[in-house]
């Protein structure tokens, strides 16, 4: 009989194991592996485009103490689980999942990599090692409503979105309050595509909007299709995460544009000197996080001072976006004179405000 | 006719046409009994190539030449895996298909934010002299109609000619048609490198006429739905047109209905064109000698000439 022999374990190996126990930073002479997952591809403008810029400039701000490296068109669910799970068994220290279908993947891939730090967009659940960030884009849709409430000519504007999310219905809301802010008699109505990005279907819901006689349509999709059609079309747009004037140079009164640079390089240098702890970040326009694209040239002067003071105001914060008192479409009051929407209630919001038409989708 | 109904039968027909290219070919495909599975690769390597090289040449009708080839050369890899190496049909259309994501996503990297002027609605005085629809006519590119004439030239060869005939007895029984001393191989090559073609076609319709930009994986599933546009159509051509157009018109209609603020909630209205479509078509195909009549009996089964 053939009796096995147990092999001494290797020297070797326990000392690299140890190595890899250490806490990211500690090695100082390498830097710091960032890594970015993207839900859609990278393309010249939209959602994951912003965050790319955001990391660009912050491996420009942080140089060689950084490694940064971005995996594009992710979809959401196990595919991303096993994305996120090879970057940090790869050996990244701090990873950025950016979007809101990579909670639950996020959550377990950081419960497994407890030395990982991980920052999940537009998440609400948090860990030791798992923080989340993202803009009050809320604001910039304000203003964004103020110039589109003043510029339409047939009261009815058009807002093609993707999903009915809290966050999507913040900008759809926050649009509304700043349109009915300049023009009560407005109307906004929305088409959802049930998607992020389908160009087709976007451009189908754009022109349904003309139809319907909207003369000012925005969206809240990833692709620059609602703002190309309303260039041939003839009819004013308002861009979402990128500047797409270059798509609709005569069509597009502004945009409201991501910056996430900023936020990022913060972030990464606070991983980098050990002071990272795990909490919500909400930065909005005073934060440098949401900003506006230049008004168009056939925007009037006197509502590009109405829209700079109001800009000046929220940064100031003396107004905010969805201060009471607030009715939602069946007249009921949601939030009372005398106050603004908590963080929290903004997190859960789940109803359309006055000027909206439609039913919210359950 | 008002405009708003030109604008909603206009939108409705350029819905429709990218499913009716892909699923024309498809049929053909299918009826000599290849089951190509690969549309949705194929449509989404037409649509980047006919973009690129309209972006690139400045010409539209070039682009669309470019997505014509393109797809008939993701689908001689088909032919090539399927007829030369005898490989598994269904599994070399799904490698197909997930190729085709991944070469026109990298293929399509340098056009990510090219805008081109789309193809434009042909205008010509012939048409709108005709009585009632004459300003509808007017409001439809050209590939629309090459869609409509392509439909009723695949219908009559199915139906009339000796090359359908052929291919209907190949898709059928290719032993007989074998030993009969047909060339079984070289007419499936062909049918399968018309199915690319016309893959190739509907995919750069969308990149060229119907959202002209190119974005990775546009066809959101289109190239699916149209795979199971032949089969619900029971692989008949006017079926087919009728499947694609109606799932058209009721995805417009349900952003109409959106728009208009129906009660209804928008994942439910985004499931009825599937559902209306699949439904008519079961209805209208249920007779089950129709299905056994016009369904390839040797669809997705590999033909070995030794044998």
């Amino acid at each position: 009989m053939i009796k096995a022999r147990r092999r001494a374990p290797l020297p070797a190996l326990w000392l690299t194991a140890l190595l890899t126990l250490a806490s990211p930073g500690a090695a100082a002479a390498d830097p710091l592996k960032v890594g970015f997952v993207y839900v859609t591809p990278v393309s010249e403008a939209g959602w994951t485009h912003q965050h790319e810029l955001g990391r660009q400039a912050m491996a420009a701000a942080l140089g060689d103490r950084v490694e940064t490296r971005y995996i594009e068109d992710v979809p959401e669910g196990g595919e991303s689980e096993r994305v996120i799970r090879q970057l940090a068994a790869d050996g990244y220290g701090l990873i950025f999942t950016t979007s809101f279908g990579y909670m639950n993947p996020t959550v377990k891939v950081a419960r497994r990599f407890p030395q990982v730090i991980f920052e999940h967009a537009s998440g609400y659940k948090r860990d030791h090692n798992l923080g989340t960030y993202l803009a009050r884009f809320y604001e910039g849709r304000y203003l964004a409503g103020i110039v589109a409430g003043k510029m339409t000519r047939s009261n009815v504007l058009g807002y093609v979105a993707a999903f009915p999310i809290p966050e999507v219905l913040r900008g759809i809301n926050a649009y509304t309050l700043g349109m009915r802010s300049v023009n009560p008699g407005a109307q906004l109505k929305v088409i959802w595509t049930s998607s992020w990005l389908d160009p087709g279907r976007e451009r189908e819901a754009a022109q349904v909007l003309i139809t319907q006689g909207a003369d000012v349509l925005t969206h809240h999709t990833d692709s620059t299709a609602v703002v190309q059609v309303a260039e041939e079309k003839g009819v004013y747009a308002v861009g979402y995460h990128s500047d797409m004037s270059s798509y609709g140079p005569r069509a597009q009164l502004t945009a409201v544009i991501h910056h996430w640079g900023a936020l990022y390089t913060q972030l990464t240098r606070e991983v980098l000197e050990g002071s990272w702890h795990s909490r919500d970040i909400w930065g909005g326009i005073k934060e440098g996080m949401i900003s506006l694209a230049p008004l168009n040239p056939a925007v009037p002067q006197e509502v590009a001072r109405l829209v700079a003071a109001q800009e000046a105001a929220i940064k100031a914060g003396e107004l905010h976006p969805f201060q009471g008192p607030l009715r939602n479409q069946d007249g009921v009051v949601m939030v009372a004179a005398d106050r603004a929407m908590s963080d929290e209630e903004l997190l859960q919001m789940q109803w359309y405000v006055e000027g909206v038409q439609g039913r919210l989708p359950r | 006719m008002s405009d708003a109904l030109i604008t909603i039968v206009a939108a409705t027909l350029a819905a429709g046409t990218p499913l009716i290219y892909a699923a024309l070919g498809e049929l053909i495909s299918e009826k000599s009994g290849m089951l190509n599975l690969g549309v949705e690769g194929m449509m989404l390597v037409g649509a980047v190539c006919g973009f690129a090289v309209a972006a690139d040449s400045g010409s539209l009708w070039l682009g669309v030449l470019a997505s014509l080839l393109a797809g008939a050369g993701m689908a001689l890899i088909f032919g090539v895996l399927t007829l030369a190496f005898q490989a598994n049909q269904v599994a070399s259309g799904l490698a197909l298909t997930i190729f085709g994501v991944g070469l026109s996503a990298y293929l399509g990297l340098a056009y990510a934010g090219v805008v081109l002027p789309g193809m434009q609605p042909l205008q010509l005085p012939l048409l709108a002299a005709i009585p009632l629809l004459g300003p509808l006519l007017l409001a439809l590119d050209p590939m629309i109609y090459l869609s409509l004439l392509l439909c009723a030239g695949v219908a009559c060869l199915l139906r009339s000619s000796r090359l359908g005939l052929l291919l209907r007895g190949i898709g059928e029984a290719p032993e007989s048609a074998h030993a009969l001393g047909h060339p079984v191989i070289r007419i499936r090559y062909l049918a399968v490198l018309f199915g690319g073609a016309m893959a190739g076609l509907g995919g750069g319709y969308l990149a060229l006429a119907y959202t002209p930009l190119w974005v990775e994986s546009m066809t959101a599933g289109r190239g699916w739905i149209a795979l199971a546009l032949v089969v619900f159509a029971t692989w008949r051509p006017l079926r087919v047109m009728l499947g694609a157009y109606l799932f058209g018109a009721i995805t417009i209609a349900q952003f109409h209905a959106q728009a208009l603020g129906v009660a209804l909630p928008s994942q439910l209205l985004a499931t009825l064109p599937y559902l209306a479509t699949i439904l008519v078509l079961v209805l209208i195909s249920r007779n089950s000698n129709t299905i056994r009549r016009n369904a390839p009996a040797a669809l997705g089964k590999t033909f070995h000439p030794s044998r």
